[in-house]
């Protein structure tokens, strides 16, 4: 949207993601989502007297995992802080946390916002620590409840550098953030179900100012639209306090998405002195140099990675390569389609790409659906562009055959069987058809002889009219001019 | 066979129960039987587990008769009410666990158990360990055997006074900055606290974790090394426990003090320590020596930092350990909460004594933004440099020998005014918490008044072997630890 162009948007960005550990961060309790209230809860994640904490080992190797991914430090030598405040969902009164010596540092991603190169955005740290319970209050009256299953959850902080300078900026953060800790298996991504959160500090300054203005933090973003959309009035709000000579406060608001709108939540005076200390329970975290390297061996295969592969090894083009490796699911429904070509002789990996993401992801909008949720299987996609590339049907004939299996599902080659779409490739087959049209159009046939020889797209017209759209239509082109000639 | 069962030590008794010359429920009655008489006056005891004990007794006679019983099997014992104990209530000695059940049995407890030894009930402590005196506690002060005017010491008096007055073969206790000791010193007794990690935390409640260290209280050295040998070792549910084998303390109990070279810190023998404790320990350290000891004089320059380091340190990490007592999910409730926020402080206000509440504001102010750097790092620093000295001190001997206290016990209320006063009575015990090493005190004497003096024998990381040899050797030769209150 646009902007005031006086002002420079500044943006950085917390994250927390939860990870996908099979138990919890300190106790043996599963780590599911979505169990009846308070089933999935031990006395450590309820914090009672004289239990204590033992850390997660998957957790480490998945923050490391991470960090690496992202070109971070890893430090060998990190601790644990409580952060201490009280709450309702926060049993012990304390969560930890990682303060002054996180587990990554000096990070950084790639971003590509549409309709502008990539940019560099870099990541300060990522640290790891521990989810809080939920507090419920609907349809409860006269008090409160207190769902401790998500206590114990492991979380990920992963903070940005204020490098991002508008909202689209942002929500390309966020997408390729989440793509790489999908690729990495290590966190589902969910924003909806909260387990990838986002809180975003903004300011707005001068262009050429050099120091950064006022910010302030907004909270409750549950989609990347929603993050763009509240970064997006934020800045307004910023840019016309500052017009009506007002100064900015630093708070933290929280967003209401029904009104498109946001509203103070606490002021700086208001914050919590949260009393860090190091965590008397747990050792500090000490890593071996080689057990990182053993991490970073056995890391998958990243976006940027296998953009670069889609580029260099199979042509295609930057962009096409950006949106195949948007996201896991992306990548992988492309490589299986492009697999199938490949497998049936046919290698096309642009033509496989153009498929995908011009026909497929066109109809997938459309329909609002994401590319897991594709009616369109990628081995029958594979199939169906396979079909083009041996001449066994037209491009014009595929979509026929695509919107069929868009609908109805199914196998193109039984579709084409089934429906006699199959292309005429037979010349005495296709000779009788050219015979016939040039008997019924006799003025063109004098036309073309004159010397208009554009007149024999609609020679070409007419004979693939009257097979249907199945002859092949490079055969019907050079009959018609021997027949001409 | 026994006139009375209740003098005998640990490993006195586990001969007559192995050759079933008495039965584990025979001695667990006795016992109850003089808590049920002694224990009023005294108060040690805060839960009494008659069923419970009775039926361990009965299991440990069964297996003694199968002669499957070890050192421990049907020996009855106290223990201190900050361990967890499956379905027998803990309450920390405060009104906040008053009605607290624990789902769940502490590491030390349950090993225990195992080894055989059968939990009387659960003793008096300093509310939250939090005293030098235990007047503390919500459910009453308890008294010194010796003279039932004066204070047991704390935060273990309970069960000092239990093992004093012959209402456990031993007990249970944790120190965190001289909570065994102490009081074992102002009763007549042996307590021990292992080196910090030696002994799992888990199912502790804590107070300040990185110092609290549980341990024996005894009659003698050799009955803390049975207890401690079946408490010590690495727990899985205790990451600051430590990975490493224990040794057999009673393969080396009898090595003697021949040819140890024996430290003695001339900043322990300064100001402030009474004529008595003095000179007592003046014939202690000559006993020391007749043994084949060599006393070396040492230095430990920064004595004198305990008692602030550890007043900033160990009510910080109490500050945070304790914010969990927030009404909501067990403990004490305040009634008719308004709002959630009075839920938080009235429960808090109510269930919290003021000892434990000056501790948490204490605690809250030196972690505050602002002054973390000038209480709680620096604090941090002056532990380090603490630990320091005596690691120098060990480079040159094996073990210190100091007083374990300045004086003898004080009387009840003397001190309650008076914090500083009261937190003085640690300043020979807080540096080992800190420094996180092993330590004991042993009786060597009595004052004029009839009240027992307690030496403290202080080692190097894990060699708890070390300071029980040395302490068994002089009870061998001596008899300080034999001797008891009349009640």
């Amino acid at each position: 949207m646009p902007i005031d162009p006086h002002y420079e948007t500044v943006i950085g960005l917390e994250v927390h993601s939860q990870l996908r550990t099979k138990s919890k961060i300190f106790c043996g309790c599963p780590n599911i989502f979505g169990a009846e209230a308070n089933t999935q809860i031990c006395p450590v994640c309820a914090g009672f007297p004289g239990v204590l904490p033992v850390m997660n080992r998957e957790m480490v190797n998945m923050a490391i995992k991470t960090g690496l991914a992202i070109n971070g430090t890893i430090n060998n030598f990190s601790v644990f802080s409580r952060k201490n405040y009280f709450y309702p969902d926060s049993p012990t009164g304390y969560q930890i946390s990682q303060y002054d010596l996180p587990i990554v540092e000096h990070g950084e991603l790639f971003i590509n916002p549409e309709g502008q190169s990539k940019k560099r955005v870099g990541v300060t740290r990522i640290h790891m620590e521990v989810d809080a319970g939920k507090s419920l209050h609907e349809g409860i009256v006269g008090a409160s409840w207190v769902d401790l299953n998500r206590v114990g959850t492991p979380l990920l902080e992963i903070v940005s550098e204020p490098d991002m300078r508008s909202s689209e900026e942002a929500g390309a953060y966020l997408k390729k953030l989440r793509a790489i800790l999908r690729f990495l298996e290590v966190c589902d991504g969910n924003m909806e179900e909260g387990s990838f959160r986002c809180d975003a500090n903004v300011s707005v300054r001068h262009y050429g100012a050099e120091e950064f203005g006022t910010r302030t933090e907004l909270k409750n973003l549950n989609s990347i639209r929603n993050v763009m959309r509240a970064i997006d009035y934020e800045v307004e709000r910023q840019i016309d306090i500052i017009e009506n000579g007002d100064t900015v406060v630093q708070e933290t608001r929280l967003w209401d998405a029904n009104n498109n709108s946001s509203r103070s939540m606490r002021s700086k005076e208001d914050a919590h002195d949260y009393r860090y200390f190091p965590e008397p329970d747990l050792p500090p975290l000490t890593i071996e140099q080689s057990h990182i390297d053993d991490i970073r061996a056995r890391l998958p295969e990243l976006p940027d990675d296998m953009a670069k592969r889609f580029q260099d090894e199979m042509g295609l083009s930057e962009y096409d390569a950006g949106v195949l490796t948007a996201s896991k699911e992306m990548a992988s429904y492309f490589e299986i389609a492009n697999q199938v070509v490949t497998v049936a002789g046919k290698k096309n990996a642009k033509a496989t790409a153009n498929w995908v993401t011009v026909e497929l992801l066109g109809r997938l909008n459309k329909n609002g659906l994401e590319i897991e949720e594709s009616p369109v299987s990628a081995t029958n996609m594979g199939k169906l562009v396979a079909l083009i590339q041996s001449g066994d049907i037209s491009g014009k004939i595929a979509k026929q055959v695509f919107g069929f299996m868009f609908d109805d599902g199914g196998d193109p080659e039984q579709i084409v069987k089934e429906k006699g779409l199959k292309q005429v490739t037979d010349s005495s087959a296709i000779n009788s058809e050219v015979d016939q049209v040039l008997a019924a159009h006799p003025e063109q046939v004098e036309q073309y002889r004159g010397g208009k020889t554009q007149i024999l797209g609609f020679l070409v017209g007419k004979v693939m009219q009257a097979t249907r759209g199945k002859a092949n239509p490079a055969m019907v082109n050079s009959l018609l001019k021997d027949k001409l000639g | 066979m026994f006139s009375d069962p209740t003098v005998l030590s640990i490993s006195q008794l586990a001969e007559s129960l192995k050759k079933r010359q008495i039965s584990s429920e025979d001695l667990v009655n006795s016992f109850l039987e003089r808590i049920e008489r002694i224990n009023p006056e005294v108060n040690a005891y805060i839960t009494i587990d008659r069923a419970g004990a009775i039926k361990a007794a009965q299991d440990a006679d069964n297996r003694l008769d199968a002669k499957q019983g070890g050192p421990l099997t049907g020996v009855p014992i106290g223990v201190k009410d900050l361990f967890c104990t499956k379905e027998v209530r803990t309450t920390c000695g405060s009104r906040m666990l008053h009605n607290f059940i624990p789902p769940y049995e502490s590491t030390v407890t349950s090993r225990l158990k195992a080894a055989g030894a059968v939990m009387l009930g659960k003793t008096n402590m300093d509310e939250f360990a939090m005293g030098s005196s235990n007047e503390t506690s919500f459910f009453g002060v308890v008294k010194n055997p010796w003279d039932l005017t004066r204070i047991p010491g704390g935060s273990s008096g309970g069960s000092a006074a239990a093992v004093s007055a012959g209402l456990g073969v031993a007990a249970i206790g944790t120190d965190t900055g001289g909570s065994i000791r102490q009081p074992a010193a102002l009763t007549g007794i042996t307590g021990i606290k292992p080196t910090y990690g030696r002994v799992s935390r888990f199912g502790m409640v804590a107070f300040a974790s990185s110092l609290d260290q549980a341990g024996p209280m005894t009659k003698t050295a050799e009955d803390a090394a049975l207890l401690l040998q079946a408490m010590a070792g690495h727990d899985p549910k205790d990451a600051t426990s430590i990975d490493s084998p224990v040794p057999d303390y009673m393969a080396s109990l009898n090595d003697g003090l021949k040819g140890r070279k024996i430290g003695v810190p001339e900043e322990y023998f300064a100001t402030g320590l009474s004529t008595d404790v003095a000179s007592v320990i003046e014939e202690a350290k000559k006993q020391f020596q007749d043994l084949g000891a060599e006393l070396v004089p040492v230095s430990l320059p920064t004595t004198k930092q305990a008692i602030p380091t550890y007043y900033v340190l160990a009510p910080a990490e109490a500050s945070s350990n304790l914010a969990r007592y927030d009404g909501i999910r067990f403990g004490y409730r305040c009634e008719n909460p308004q709002d959630i926020k009075d839920l938080f402080t009235r429960s808090r206000a109510e269930g919290f004594g003021s000892e434990v509440k000056r501790r948490i504001m204490l605690g809250t102010y030196v972690l505050s933004s602002g002054y973390y750097d000038a209480y709680y790092l620096k604090a941090q620093k002056v532990r380090r440099m603490i630990a320091d000295d005596f690691k120098a001190a060990f480079t040159k001997v094996d073990l210190l020998l100091t007083p374990t206290t300045p004086d003898t016990a004080f009387k009840l209320g003397a001190k309650t005014d008076d914090p500083v006063q009261m937190y003085l009575s640690d300043i020979f015990t807080i540096n080992v918490n800190l420094a996180g090493l092993p330590a004991i005190s042993i009786p060597c004497g009595f004052s004029r008044d009839n009240l027992p003096i307690g030496l403290q024998l202080i080692g190097r990381p894990l060699d708890e072997s070390g300071i029980l040899s040395a302490a068994h050797a002089y009870q061998q030769a001596t008899e300080w630890h034999t001797r008891k209150p009349v009640l």
